[in-house]
């Protein structure tokens, strides 16, 4: 166990290594730098702007420095967002987006992993059926829509949460984006739990679960559940680094201070260090979480082993 | 019992009484519809900053709540006859809110900072008027030999380079405001974060979050701190309009400056004079490669021109969220008449018939369509726009395709000298000088995109940077515009307005062509 997880932390060096490199050489391909804006300013002063954040170094040597500096921790200042370092953007908006992905992540688990068990318990009644209901308009309601009307309902007429801000980062201000965040997941959740239930009903070990006079609470719960819950896990791995790690329309439309806005906001303001700083978090996160993924297999699953 | 429940109800009740007084004396909660970049006035490039920034700091001179000239930090200022030497009296009472004076060398200081080099200020331009500030921030001279001089502690003399009578308007925008030396010098470029800024404005700054808030409180050492209503000022970045608008109703914030211009009739509807709509000074505008056959023709830029139904445009596309633009200068500049187009009285149908014949006579006709290429960038309104254009050129035989890109690639494309047929624009202007707009003709300019050179309105242009007399100087670059205007290298189609909701709870805010709104003239219920 120990010698897997050694090697799996040596593997993702080289991979971090490939994402930093070909994401730093793609973002230097798209046209515009960060100083092109509509307001053209005079070549000279662009020039003094590049030559202060080494924009005028041949690209070779940027990515150099990028990668000396990576190596020791430092992601670098924002060209865009001045006087705010990325990992101090990183530093106010991580624990932002990250709280609400994992209070996201909890709801989709927790709601999705119960309905779909109910739905696959009582197959092709009417819970079955809105479960399926609610799986589809969750997946197939986008998020924008989705937020607007959450606004609207809550914030406006019923008056029950803010419309949008973090304000002093009360729960209330939160409620909003973790249900938006978390009802598309949700879905996905409940169809995987759902599918994989009821597979797990019909296999051999629980018909012999059953034949042994186990109660029904232990034969759905110690024995179906623990199988079918499998592929949620895998599932889930990526999908909570992505949760945590924010979302551009979840944060723009609730205005909260995440840093999932940086990702896109970045890329069109040509903002390279905020690019490389976001793409290099959402690695790491990734990495982390398929990790974690895995060893929670070996836990769960007696047939998987590592070693 | 008794008492201790007496009591309670006493403190209950005291708490909420200052709780009530802490947010009833106002603190305005401004909903602000894009994130600020930085708040080092030499280092900001957004028109969202300069709100913030007029709160925070006070320039030698200043906006009223009009968005007109008032002196600031300097109580009075004398011009030489020649017009090249201003000699400025800085107010005694202005004092940095740490407590030390507002010295004529720390504008020095400012001015110097803002044009070195190492800085890398995207508006340092905005100084280029004084003696030599352009060769110092091309490396070519050093700050020293800047057109700057601090006679004493309060009279600062500022020699520019030539005339420039637009020079006071200038000293409005805020790169050119200045900064305290003892604090950039302690913190340097740090000097800007909340806990270690000192500023000289109404306001101070007392919290900087990156898309959340900006909080400022009213700043006690101010010189006019005993007309200023407001304990503070709270900037919230709001970039999505639609929730920006729910925001506003559910009372989270006390004002938006923009809203979605789709919804313009229904809002009217609901919310009246909450609304605030009025002309501001931008310009939305098409550019043509001037020197490139066949958009050489002036004739040909006009008839294409004249086809161009703008009431169509700002009504239907823009829902009337944008204003029918006829000049390059839009109205609203004091003393100025903007050159229109003479067309622009003519009904729609005789205008066209007028186009057709021209058209005809270059032997395009929907049989003989021409190509025409259209450079612009992605936005929904822009494509409205885009595709505007292309259907109302149609019946004439042009046949108008797009190429799209997002905004940094479209500008580093223009920028560049791209080639192309007919490109998108826009300019708002920096200070309430029609010459921010004219420049955008002047043989390069760096933001003469499509290459126009006429060199008449060079002269027109140039006779006006160095004429002292200011109605002459008006008549002079009224004259360029003219110009420009009968040969079309720009195509202006829309002047820009500007969007607030403003709750009847603020009082002082007033409607301008700039979009300026000291809060230091604001007051709250």
């Amino acid at each position: 166990m120990l010698r897997y997880t050694l090697r799996r932390l040596l593997t993702a060096v080289p991979t971090l290594f490939l994402i930093v490199t070909i994401s730093f050489f793609l973002m230097h391909v798209a046209p515009g730098g960060p100083f092109d804006m509509e307001k053209g300013i005079p070549p000279e002063i662009k020039k003094n702007i590049e030559h202060v954040f080494h924009l005028d170094e041949p690209v070779w040597r940027q990515y150099l420095d990028y990668l000396g500096n990576l190596a020791h921790g430092d992601l670098g200042p924002s060209y865009v967002i001045l006087n705010f370092s990325v990992a101090e953007l990183f530093s106010i908006g991580l624990k932002i987006s990250a709280w609400i992905g994992a209070w996201a992540m909890v709801f989709a688990l927790v709601v999705g992993v119960f309905l779909g068990v109910v739905a696959a318990l009582r197959q092709n009644r009417w819970m079955d059926y809105a479960v399926i209901a609610l799986a589809t308009a969750g997946s197939t309601l986008p998020t924008y829509v989705i937020a607007p009307i959450y606004q609207l309902v809550f914030g406006l007429l019923l008056r029950l949460t803010p419309v949008g801000g973090w304000g002093d980062g009360s729960f209330s201000h939160a409620i909003g984006p973790i249900i938006t965040l978390g009802l598309p997941q949700l879905a996905t959740v409940a169809r995987l739990m759902r599918g994989s239930m009821i597979e797990s009903l019909n296999a051999h070990h629980i018909r012999t679960a059953r034949a042994m006079g186990l109660s029904d609470y232990s034969v759905v719960v110690r024995h179906a559940m623990r199988g079918a819950v499998l592929p949620v896990i895998s599932y889930a791995g990526p999908a909570a680094a992505q949760l945590i790690t924010g979302s551009i329309i979840v944060e723009t439309i609730f205005q909260i201070p995440g840093v999932g806005r940086y990702f896109i906001d970045s890329a069109l303001n040509r903002d390279y260090t905020l690019v490389m700083g976001t793409v290099v978090m959402i690695a790491v996160f990734t990495i982390v979480f398929n990790f974690i993924v895995d060893l929670l297999y070996a836990v769960i699953d007696p047939r998987v082993r590592y070693e | 019992m008794h008492k201790f429940q007496n009591r309670l109800v006493i403190c209950v009740a005291a708490l909420a009484l200052f709780a009530g007084a802490a947010q009833a004396a106002g603190t305005w909660n401004r909903g602000a519809n894009s994130d600020v970049q930085s708040l080092d006035p030499h280092k900001t490039s957004t028109v969202e900053e300069h709100n913030i920034l007029l709160d925070l700091f006070t320039g030698l001179v200043t906006d009223d709540a009009n968005g007109n000239l008032i002196p600031g930090a300097a109580e009075s200022w004398t011009v030489s006859a020649d017009g090249k030497v201003y000699t400025f009296k800085l107010r005694k009472d202005d004092v940095w809110s740490d407590g030390t004076p507002v010295k004529a060398s720390d504008v020095v200081f400012s001015w110097k900072r803002l044009l070195d080099p190492k800085t890398g200020s995207e508006y340092a331009s905005m100084a280029f008027p004084v003696l030599n500030a352009e060769d110092i921030n091309g490396g070519k001279k050093k700050p020293d030999e800047l057109g700057v001089k601090a006679i004493d502690d309060t009279t600062l003399e500022v020699t520019l380079k030539g005339p420039t009578p637009y020079f006071l308007e200038m000293l409005t925008h805020h790169a050119m405001y200045p900064v305290s030396e003892a604090n950039v010098t302690k913190f340097g470029d740090d000097y800007v974060k909340a806990g270690n800024l000192v500023s000289n404005g109404a306001f101070t700054l007392a919290e900087n979050v990156p898309g959340d808030h900006i909080k400022l409180v009213k700043n006690p050492k101010f010189f006019d701190a005993a007309n200023v209503k407001l304990d503070g000022v709270t900037y919230i970045p709001t970039e999505d309009r639609a929730a920006g608008v729910k925001r506003y109703k559910a009372g989270e914030v006390d004002s938006m400056n923009d809203f979605p211009g789709e919804q313009l009739a229904e809002m009217k509807k609901e919310m009246g004079d909450q609304l605030h709509m009025g002309p501001e000074l931008g310009t939305y505008y098409y550019i043509f490669k001037s020197q490139k056959a066949p958009w050489n023709n002036p004739d040909l830029r006009n008839a294409i021109s004249m086809v161009i139904d703008r009431d169509q445009l700002a009504d239907k596309v823009w829902k009337n969220s944008m204003l029918p633009g006829y000049s390059l200068v839009p109205p609203g500049i004091k003393g100025y008449s903007a050159a229109m187009m003479d067309y622009a009285k003519m009904g729609q149908l005789d205008r066209e018939d007028a186009a057709k014949k021209v058209f005809e006579k270059l032997g395009i006709s929907p049989s003989h369509p021409m190509k025409l290429e259209l450079r612009y960038n992605t936005s929904e309104n822009h494509k409205n726009t885009a595709v505007a254009f292309q259907e109302m050129l149609k019946p004439f035989g042009f046949d108008v395709s797009f190429v799209t890109a997002d905004g940094k690639t479209h500008y580093s494309y223009l920028e560049q000298k791209g080639d192309f047929d007919v490109a998108r624009a826009g300019w708002i202007a920096d200070f309430k000088d029609p010459v921010t707009f004219l420049n955008l003709g002047h043989t390069g300019d760096g933001n003469n995109y499509g290459e126009y050179s006429n060199k008449d309105y060079d002269a027109l242009l140039d006779q006006a940077a160095v004429e002292a007399d200011p109605a002459k100087r008006m008549d002079e670059l009224s004259k360029a515009e003219a110009i420009l205007i009968k040969d079309l290298p720009l195509l202006p189609l829309l002047y820009y307005a500007n969007h607030n909701l403003v709750s009847p709870k603020i009082h002082g805010f007033v409607d301008n062509v700039m979009d300026v709104h000291p809060s230091r003239f604001v007051s709250k219920d």
